[in-house]
């Protein structure tokens, strides 16, 4: 210390830090680093397009999705039928957006069901170590290790491939990648010197958990959601495409796929499968953009 | 007139009832070292390993030692982020090695706080300065919520921080200012003792002087004691009164700071003070350049006696077969080596 000039007048210790006139608010790096990507930006507004006509199916759609019209069977795409009709003629473009409710109600809660028991296993496993770490990886790596595809297809021909069942089984099977991730976060988080300070604080444990290593770890967990969200539509679909998902005349992607599997379909009307196929292919893509442009946007190391 | 005597009573009764704020006597913290299906403990590393020293009301104490000794892991131990392995943490004449974390929040927390080496790693990235700031005081239930603003504000300017940036995210800030604000949350809580793990190691030189001396102006006005714990041996000498030298785990030479960097006994603590570049003065002698051989050893596998002779320029035959006392020289002097 004896080289460094101790004497420091008072003007130095008042701060002048040269910061922006508005703070730099988390929200505003966040959106200023996402809207960077593109195929992310795009990917968001094609995938509001897709949910909002999901949701909003009842008002937009011409038809009622399990009318049949025996006599309009196979129709090309026409003022009428704008994507077409099916084998029952019933239109392919009402189906479509129903299909698309399915798809993303089942996307979407199974994802979030996933998440809650992987988050739960693996902040207990990170956070408190030791053999509760331990019993709870195993625990995982047994459940990672059943092939997922026999347990589907055998728990869907014993019990009803009802929505409810599919959701379910899709939270069971998918929560594994979130729990190791999470794990994988809190330990580094929790020795991390931010949380030893709230330790030395006296904060509780809840406390440091929910507010100080949960919100540190959202990032991470939010980006493997939202690829997680892509590969449960892409599996229901195949559930449905193998006629082991959702059952007809419910549509879904799926099972609109598999319909137009048919020799007569693939004669008549080639351009069918190309539209359940193309919704899958599109939603999926999307949900991964946006989860590369998440990944890009919240990565703490990046705010810095 | 009454009331400054009753005062002045109490404080000397208090004196008497214990001179030292806190008492480490043979603290160890043993990291098990685990393997296997079943998370079996194979063996240990020994990051503290007997160390023993006090710390008086009012002063600073400075802890030296090479990086991998064992100073993060003694100070985090001493503050109980730890679970000690064996020893004894005396602080305000209380025990608190064993103390339940319910008990500890409620009677020592608040009085021994600790700032950290890394001003980026210790404020957390998503909360906002006040969040971060209010934290201490929210726990504690300290002061009426409409107060604690003014409370805030109050600490900002004794840091040296302008109050106007409290909403703003840590991000914003440099090394510098973020230290600023590990020691506004530190001292949030108006604590007695505070333990400093390498404070200002992290920052620019400049920045260092700066850090210092705020610490030296806060200790005054907030009559604060601390453990000062640093690889710097010129920074340890520029803040302390009395310093401790630890090595592997074990303390080697604990004496005010005079003693030790004028008169060194272990023959390690001599060691480090020959690498230090004296100020030249008139009548003193540049000390010859001690150069150690070997390498640190590791702490899972110490050496057998003194931890120090596989690289003691003075070991005897002894020292490799008995662990040497830590005995008190002198008053307030105290040395671990078979030389005394
Ligand atoms: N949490 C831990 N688990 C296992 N080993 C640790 C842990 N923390 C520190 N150590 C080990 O203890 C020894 C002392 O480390 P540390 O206390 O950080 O030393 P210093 O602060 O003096 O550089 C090192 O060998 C280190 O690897
Ligand atoms: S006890 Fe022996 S090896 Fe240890 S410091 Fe003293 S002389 Fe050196
Ligand atoms: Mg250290």
């Amino acid at each position: 210390m004896s080289q460094i000039n101790m004497e420091v007048s008072q003007k130095d210790l008042q701060l002048n830090p040269n910061l922006k006139s508005k703070p730099d608010t988390l929200t505003r790096i966040f959106f200023q680093k996402f809207t960077k990507n593109k195929l992310a930006v795009i990917g968001s507004i094609v995938l509001f397009i897709i949910i909002m006509s999901a949701v909003l199916a009842p008002w937009i759609a011409p038809y009622k999705f399990e009318d049949i019209n025996l006599l309009d069977k196979l129709k090309p795409p026409s003022k009428e039928y704008w994507l077409g009709t099916d084998r029952y003629g019933r239109d392919i473009f009402t189906r479509l957006l129903y299909g698309g409710r399915i798809s993303l109600l089942v996307g979407f809660c199974s994802v979030a069901g996933a998440l809650i028991i992987g988050v739960s296993v693996g902040a207990v496993a990170g956070y408190f170590g030791g053999i509760v770490d331990a019993i709870l990886m195993r625990l995982v790596d047994i459940v990672i290790s059943i092939p997922s595809i026999f347990l589907l297809i055998t728990v869907v021909t014993i019990f009803k491939p009802s929505v409810a069942n599919l959701i379910l089984i899709f939270a069971l099977i998918s929560w594994t990648s979130t729990a190791r991730l999470v794990r994988g976060e809190f330990l580094s988080l929790r020795t991390r010197e931010f949380v030893l300070a709230s330790k030395t604080i006296g904060t509780k444990s809840y406390k440091i958990i929910f507010s100080h290593i949960l919100p540190n770890a959202m990032g991470p967990i939010i980006v493997s959601a939202t690829l997680l969200v892509g590969s449960v539509i892409l599996s229901e679909a195949a559930l449905s495409y193998l006629g082991l998902g959702i059952q007809p005349p419910t549509p879904s992607w799926g099972n609109m796929l598999e319909d137009a599997q048919n020799y007569t379909v693939m004669l008549k009307a080639p351009w069918y499968p190309f539209f359940p196929g193309l919704l899958i292919l599109l939603t999926v893509l999307c949900f991964n953009f946006i989860g590369d442009g998440l990944r890009d946007a919240l990565d703490p190391k990046t705010i810095e | 007139m009454s009331v400054t005597t009753a005062e002045g009573m109490n404080e000397q009764a208090y004196k008497k009832e214990s001179d030292y704020i806190l008492e480490v006597k043979d603290l160890k913290k043993h990291f098990p070292i685990k393997a296997g299906f079943l998370q079996k403990t194979v063996g240990s590393i020994k990051a503290v390993d007997g160390l023993s020293f006090n710390v008086k009301r009012g002063e600073t104490i400075g802890i030296v030692g090479e990086s991998g000794c064992g100073k993060s892991t003694a100070g985090r131990t001493l503050i109980r982020l730890y679970e000690p392995t064996s020893g004894e943490i005396i602080f305000k004449g209380r025990n608190i090695a064993k103390m339940s974390e319910g008990e500890l929040r409620r009677s020592v927390r608040k009085d021994i706080q600790m700032i950290f080496q890394d001003p980026y790693a210790s404020l957390n990235p998503r909360k906002t300065l006040k969040a971060i700031l209010t934290e201490p005081m929210i726990t504690h239930s300290l002061y009426r919520p409409r107060e604690r603003m003014e409370k805030l504000n109050e600490l900002l300017e004794k840091v040296g921080f302008n109050p106007l940036f409290i909403n703003r995210y840590p991000h914003e800030f440099s090394g510098g200012q973020r230290q600023r604000i590990g020691i506004a949350r530190a001292l949030a809580l108006n604590p007695d003792l505070i333990i400093a793990d390498e404070p200002v190691s992290a920052l620019d030189v400049s920045i260092q002087a700066q850090i210092i001396n705020l610490m030296e102006d806060l200790q005054e006005d907030f009559r604060l004691t601390y453990v000062f714990i640093s690889h710097d041996l010129s920074v340890v000498r520029h803040i302390s009164d009395r310093v401790g030298v630890m090595y592997l785990g074990k303390m080697m030479e604990f004496a005010s700071k005079k003693d030790l960097y004028e008169d060194p006994l272990h023959p390690y603590t001599q060691a480090l003070m020959s690498a230090v570049p004296v100020p030249k003065k008139k009548g003193v002698q540049a000390r010859e350049r001690i150069i150690l051989k070997g390498d640190l050893p590791s702490p899972a596998n110490p050496p057998q006696g003194c931890v120090f002779h596989t690289r003691c320029p003075a070991a005897t035959e002894i020292c490799s077969q008995m662990v040497p006392e830590y005995k008190e020289l002198k008053k307030d002097h105290f040395v671990a080596c078979h030389l005394y």
